[in-house]
């Protein structure tokens, strides 16, 4: 046929489902192979591209080894076939700032870099501005002001700032920032290498979970290839800016995706929870000013700064401004990274781009959040995604991971493993969090073998506001969101 | 490694950033696990205190003491695989292998993981570290001579 140019991803998410094969396979056949990163229908991997000579790009779905020969003979007409990838609706849908390049070229190619040589000679306090134009919150899970860490660390008197970009991405349900670290790693270098000129940070480091270890090389080449091109070190692109940036990766512990925890394992400790205040914006890694954000907060800067703050803002429903990348997973035929402006409903994602549950059976909940995230019902799918009505209904957007569940679930087992999870990976420095989480699950216990009474389900209520209110940070002061949401929409499976 | 080798690995963190986590890091990505004498030998490095080395390697799941089984299996045990059949997947591997969840034999070993990022086509597992997706749809039998090629040598 006449395409020659066959682009596979090499993302875990599909090599995992065979795409190496398949690369090995197309190559055999004699085509020019490009491995990219993953564009993010993952119900699609893997996904094969081929670009005629104008260009544009034809894909093929699930595609295995076995499959090559017949969607090379077949082309369009070949069952798996998607159509042009501009027209498939589940990416056309989209508005993508974040991962708008993600997918489409190897991951190492070097992009153009326009966001950040247009902004070398500006004032940092200009780059601010525009950040709190865009209303940029962070994307980790929190949804702080980003302009208002930035600003703090500028204003704050240090010989040494820093900056940090948390890719400890534990929740369950989340892969945003393993996707754009395996798909497009200068993004999050040339976003991070703003939020230096701006705050005046010179060094930064990338704390990487260690359950990633595709994103581990590609993002340490990537690194490697931003020093040979001047991107980073001690003349940005040939500016008066130095910023050096480092990977390092964690050993295996959920909590040190706290910013507080994340800080003392940067430092080589046990990543025990420091106390608040100070923020670490005033007093972060070793004691010093320090932007901390996560991996897509940092990777929109590039964005927003290329369309305008006032263009970012336009997008989403204030003050739930911009986009947010979607991570849909668990029991749904078609999952997935959809990013789109805040406002769109849960229904919109779960039923429209998921198009109900894998297993064919009714849905019956869906978390959002990750696991200190609430349980919704069917009630609750027409509420718009934004950080505000998702307060109002008790929950949080968290890093953007919406976990769909059919009718086998139990939401008792649920909360169960809600405590459990705590107790498994709570850092052991406050007492509610370490002891409430085990208490919490016994008591949890007693209700899945049909021991427990009104006072257990009391006794929960008390453990859990005794958690939420006298726990040193989130780990323990969220942990009971996930149980009272299931008790409070599920109740009939907590009698038994 | 010998006390040398742990030296001289150790040796190359000081100084750095959370360098005693990478060491320990290091010599784990090494040789699999970081023995007592080893973290002896580290916090002689360092010059910190034996509890010091200990502290940090009982806080983190990677830090193993003792050496891995040649076939080591991580089946993730959160939400979104838990969704589409995570729990019965472990079960079903934990009844072939013959050892519970979280335990070792002398040829297997079977941990639970907190996500690997693959939530979207779960049960999601590694096989010494090889990925693999989707094991509800894999009938037991298939997934285990998965299992059995990801783990011959």
């Amino acid at each position: 046929m006449a395409n020659t140019r066959v682009h596979i991803p090499q993302d875990v998410s599909a090599v995992a489902c065979g795409a190496d094969a398949v690369a090995e396979d197309f190559a055999a056949a004699g085509l020019d192979v490009v491995r990219t990163g993953s564009r993010g229908a993952t119900w699609a991997e893997p996904m094969v591209e081929m670009a005629d000579d104008t260009g544009s790009r034809t894909a093929w779905r699930n595609v295995t080894a076995d499959d090559v020969p017949e969607v090379l003979k077949q082309g369009n007409a070949h069952p798996k076939c998607l159509g042009a990838v501009d027209a498939i609706d589940w990416l056309a849908g989209q508005h993508r700032v974040v991962f708008d390049r993600c997918g489409t070229d190897h991951p190492l190619a070097l992009p153009p870099t326009v966001a950040l040589e247009s902004r070398l000679d500006a004032a940092p306090t200009a780059l601010i501005d525009e950040i709190e134009t865009s209303g940029l919150r962070g994307r980790g899970g929190a949804g702080f002001p980003a302009h208002i860490k930035w600003r703090t660390v500028r204003d704050t008197p240090a010989e040494q700032k820093y900056l940090v970009c948390n890719a400890d991405e534990g929740d369950s349900g989340t892969f945003a920032d393993r996707l754009l670290l395996e798909g497009d790693p200068f993004r999050l270098i040339e976003g991070m290498a703003i939020a230096a000129i701006a705050t005046g940070a010179t060094r930064g480091f990338v704390y990487l979970r260690s359950e990633y270890p595709d994103a581990e090389r590609t993002f340490a080449a990537a690194l490697k290839r931003a020093y040979e091109h001047g991107m980073l070190g001690n003349s940005v692109l040939g500016s008066a800016h130095t910023f050096d940036l480092e990977l390092f990766v964690g050993a295996g512990a959920y909590i040190c995706g706290e910013e507080t925890s994340l800080l003392e394992s940067l430092e080589g400790r046990r990543g025990e929870i420091r106390a608040k205040p100070p923020v670490p914006a005033i007093a972060g890694l070793f004691g010093q000013p320090t932007v901390v954000h996560n991996v897509i907060s940092y990777a929109a800067v590039p964005g927003i700064m290329q369309g305008g703050g006032s263009a970012y803002a336009e997008l989403g429903v204030a003050p739930s401004t911009g986009t947010m990348a979607f991570q849909l997973a668990g029991n749904v035929l078609r999952g997935g990274l959809i990013e789109v402006p805040f406002g769109i409903t849960l229904a919109e994602i779960v039923e429209g781009y998921g198009g109900g549950t894998r297993s064919g059976r009714p849905l019956r909940a869906v978390q959002i959040g990750g696991p200190l995230g609430a349980y919704l019902g069917q009630e609750d799918l027409d509420t718009p995604l934004t950080y505000e009505a998702m307060a109002n209904i008790g929950a949080g957007i968290g890093h953007g991971g919406i976990v769909v569940f059919d009718d086998t679930v139990d939401l008792a087992e649920q909360a169960h493993y809600a405590f459990k999870f705590c107790e498994v990976e709570s850092c052991g420095k406050c007492t509610p969090c370490r002891l409430g989480s085990v208490r919490g699950k016994e008591t949890i216990q007693t209700i899945l073998d049909g021991r427990a009474g009104p006072r257990e389900l009391t006794m929960i209520r008390d453990l859990c506001e005794v958690m939420e209110s006298a726990s040193l940070c989130q780990m323990g002061g969220m942990t009971p969101i996930p149980v009272l949401s299931a008790m409070e929409r599920f109740p009939e499976d907590f009698k038994r | 490694m010998v006390e040398r080798e742990i030296r001289s690995v150790a040796g190359r963190h000081v100084g750095r950033v959370g360098g005693v986590l990478q060491a320990l890091r290091e010599v784990v990505l090494e040789q699999g696990f970081v023995s007592e004498d080893d973290q002896r030998v580290v916090a002689d490095v360092f010059n910190i205190s034996r509890a010091d080395v200990r502290g940090i390697v009982s806080f983190y799941e990677d830090l193993k003491t003792h050496p891995p089984a040649a076939l080591r299996v991580r089946i993730c045990q959160a939400e979104a695989c838990q969704a589409v059949g995570g729990r019965r997947f472990t079960r079903a591997v934990e009844e072939r292998l013959g050892i519970p969840l979280g335990e070792q034999n002398e040829q297997a070993s079977i941990e639970a993981v907190y996500c690997l990022g693959l939530c979207a086509q779960g049960p999601a597992f590694t096989v010494n570290e090889r990925p693999f997706t989707h094991a509800d749809e894999l009938d037991l039998d298939s997934a285990l001579d998965l299992l059995g090629e990801a783990g011959s040598p």
